[in-house]
């Protein structure tokens, strides 16, 4: 991205923590004697993200690393505990707006199970079409016309209109998700794990018809996978999360070719490839610790290989290791002084 | 000696309201001690019924219809259930996809594991528990006494996992079928799990089937591969030749919709269409609507053939 125009979407230092205020029923329990639950959920902390327009940022990372509360930010569906979010270089605020409705839409979310996030007793007609005319971007009475056309889109059949969602595969549902999406004209996807229920030579489909999208209709995405094969496939650009935190950032190809933190590192090494045969699985120790209660320091030091004294009291930085690469590791200062 | 295990043509329907379900037609393999075979297959493909076939846990409306399973010589579908109950968690065990189901949530990881090993042999309870430790132990779990007295709610999903690969292998199974045990856990744990149960396969002299969807856990994984489809397996043999040089237009589709088999951000080679309903399967050939190379002769059902004497093929029309 040019540096003159501002990204599409930028977060800057997003920290989120849930649970930080005690429910009612907590304070209750509490009051009758309770002990006090261990403290609040670090999901996000200090996170700083950037996608420029047209651009498709790949999100990496396993279970409890925040990526989907990440994603739920950018898509407005949470707000953060601290920081700031900026659409076009404004902060989202301004956009609270009758009039910066479209720009609201402009961001829209592809959820990960095509079973759970479509209501059961709508008919596709009413699933796609709900949106766009409940927002005024297409008259009521156009509305079967226009959910035919963007259904042609995704590559299925008008007839299916009157349908219900029970009367799809999992890759058409999928297909039915995106084009509930695509129906109120957005800019931007947040797409969290929108591949992952699927069979093989069904996600391949449905990463064929992402990346045509991408081309028909100029989208950027936010791309949330812990399948490091399908991230690097569609990403541009590949972000690396770790228990809260970006330890890693660059373009894909560069991220994939010289990983420098040691979790990317593993991550990538410990991926089953098909041209890695009857192979010895080195392991990762350790399991992933809880973010509840992260370790001090760099919050990957218990498990890993290369720890040093440094790592445990100081948490690592983002900083650059190389042109538009960022890695947050004390390594790299032990490397070059 | 005879192999550890030999499948022959074996059928599993299910007779259902709407007609019957072949999930299970005419299938094959046989295993060798120490190996691992990969049972590749999309959902819906009768690779999860095959590895319950072999563990005699096909419930009505399902059941064997014909073919034989011989487990060390031994014909398990002859000998019928109570013989096939002694056999289950002894000799042969199974791990399944989610931990969270496999334990039992009110009872502790003692009491769980003790139960399978008393279930078959006339031991006192601290040799049980001893036996307990040892398996906690080799599936890589450290301080065993501590885990043995918490309950499954205290792991996380892949000590979970452990725990339930450790009380299938308490009783130093011959036949381990593993159904999609790491499909739930995250890259590094997975790679963990694929660690120890690479080593004990190795170690105890085995014999793994490892049932998945995934094409690259078989390639890190397995000696041998089978894929299947729509009930049929349509191509088996060694892992490298199947991968390397495959000859039915399935697993060529297959491979080829792998990302990282493609140049990235380019479309990805697709197989088009879907899996077909189980209940209108015809006797040809189940990929013939979704295969570029099927031609009128595919309507007959294909013959498996043996292109190599270590693999079988189903197609009429096959990859040169």
């Amino acid at each position: 991205m040019s540096a003159a125009a501002p990204p599409l979407m930028e977060l800057r230092r997003v920290s989120k923590r849930f649970g930080e205020r005690a429910g009612m029923a907590d304070r209750l329990a509490q009051a009758l004697g309770a002990r006090a639950p261990a403290g609040p959920v670090r999901a996000l902390d200090d996170v700083s993200l950037s996608v420029g327009a047209r651009e498709v940022v790949g999100l990496v990372g396993e279970s409890g690393c925040g990526k989907s509360t990440l994603g739920r930010i950018v898509a407005r569906v949470i707000d953060p505990t601290e920081g700031e979010r900026y659409w076009k270089g404004e902060p989202y605020a301004r956009y609270e707006s009758r009039e910066a409705r479209p720009e609201r839409l402009a961001v829209q979310m592809i959820f990960q199970d095509p079973f759970a996030s479509l209501n059961p007793r709508m008919r596709v007609a009413d699933i796609v079409g709900e949106a766009p005319v409940v927002h005024g971007l297409v008259p009521r009475a156009d509305r079967d016309a226009y959910v035919a056309e963007i259904l042609g889109r995704v590559g299925m059949d008008a007839s299916l209109l009157r349908r219900f969602p029970h009367q799809f595969s999992g890759g058409q549902r999928s297909r039915i998700g995106i084009a509930r999406a695509l129906a109120v004209r957005p800019a931007f996807l947040v797409c969290d794990e929108a591949v992952a229920a699927l069979d093989v030579s069904i996600q391949a489909q449905v990463l064929n018809l992402f990346i045509r999208l991408r081309e028909e209709l100029g989208l950027a995405y936010l791309f949330i996978s812990h399948d490091l094969g399908v991230i690097r496939h569609v990403s541009d650009r590949v972000v690396v999360m770790y228990l809260g935190r970006i330890v890693e950032s660059a373009a894909t190809a560069e991220l994939y070719a010289r990983p420098n933190h040691p979790y990317t590192e593993a991550l990538v090494m410990e991926v089953p490839r098909i041209d890695a045969r009857r192979r010895r699985y080195v392991p990762i120790r350790g399991e992933i610790p809880s973010p509840i209660a992260p370790p001090p320091g760099c919050h990957f030091h218990p498990r890993c290989p290369k720890a040093f004294a440094r790592c445990r009291d100081e948490a690592p930085r983002l900083r650059e290791v190389a042109p538009g690469h960022l890695s947050a590791c004390h390594l790299n200062d032990e490397r070059s002084p | 000696m005879s192999a550890l295990l030999e499948v022959e043509g074996l059928r599993t329907h299910f007779f259902t309201r709407a007609g019957v379900v072949k999930a299970v037609d005419d299938v094959s393999l046989s295993l060798e001690r120490g190996r691992v075979l990969g049972l590749v297959g999309e959902s819906g493909s009768g690779k999860s019924v095959t590895g319950y076939s072999l563990m005699g846990l096909v419930d009505a409306p399902g059941r064997i219809v014909s073919g034989a399973i011989r487990l060390e010589g031994e014909d398990l579908v002859a000998l019928g259930g109570e013989a096939w109950r002694k056999l289950r968690g002894n000799r042969v065990s199974m791990i399944f996809q989610d931990p969270m189901m496999t334990l039992n949530p009110v009872l502790r990881i003692d009491t769980q594991m003790v139960e399978a090993v008393l279930a078959h042999h006339a031991v006192s309870r601290a040799a049980a528990l001893d036996r307990c430790r040892e398996a906690l132990v080799r599936v890589g779990i450290a301080s065993p006494d501590e885990r043995l007295r918490a309950y499954p709610h205290q792991f996380s999903g892949g000590m979970r996992q452990r725990v339930a690969i450790a009380i299938a292998l308490v009783n130093r199974p011959a036949l381990v079928i593993a159904d999609e045990p790491t499909t739930a856990l995250d890259v590094t744990i997975q790679g963990q799990i694929l660690f120890e149960m690479q080593k004990l396969c190795r170690e105890t002299g085995a014999g793994l089937i490892w049932i998945t969807h995934d094409l690259s856990v078989v390639a890190g994984l397995a000696d041998e591969v089978c894929v299947m489809y729509a009930g049929r397996i349509v191509e088996s043999g060694p892992v490298d030749e199947i991968l390397d040089r495959p000859l039915h237009p399935y697993t060529r589709g297959l491979l080829d919709s792998i990302p990282s088999r493609n140049v990235p951000g380019r479309p990805l080679a697709q197989i088009p269409g879907m899996t077909p309903s189980l209940l209108a399967l015809d006797a040809g050939c189940a990929f013939r609507e979704r295969c570029a190379r099927a031609r009128e002769d595919c309507r007959a059902a294909p013959a498996p053939t043996r292109p190599a004497a270590s693999r079988t093929l189903r197609c009429v029309h096959p990859l040169a």
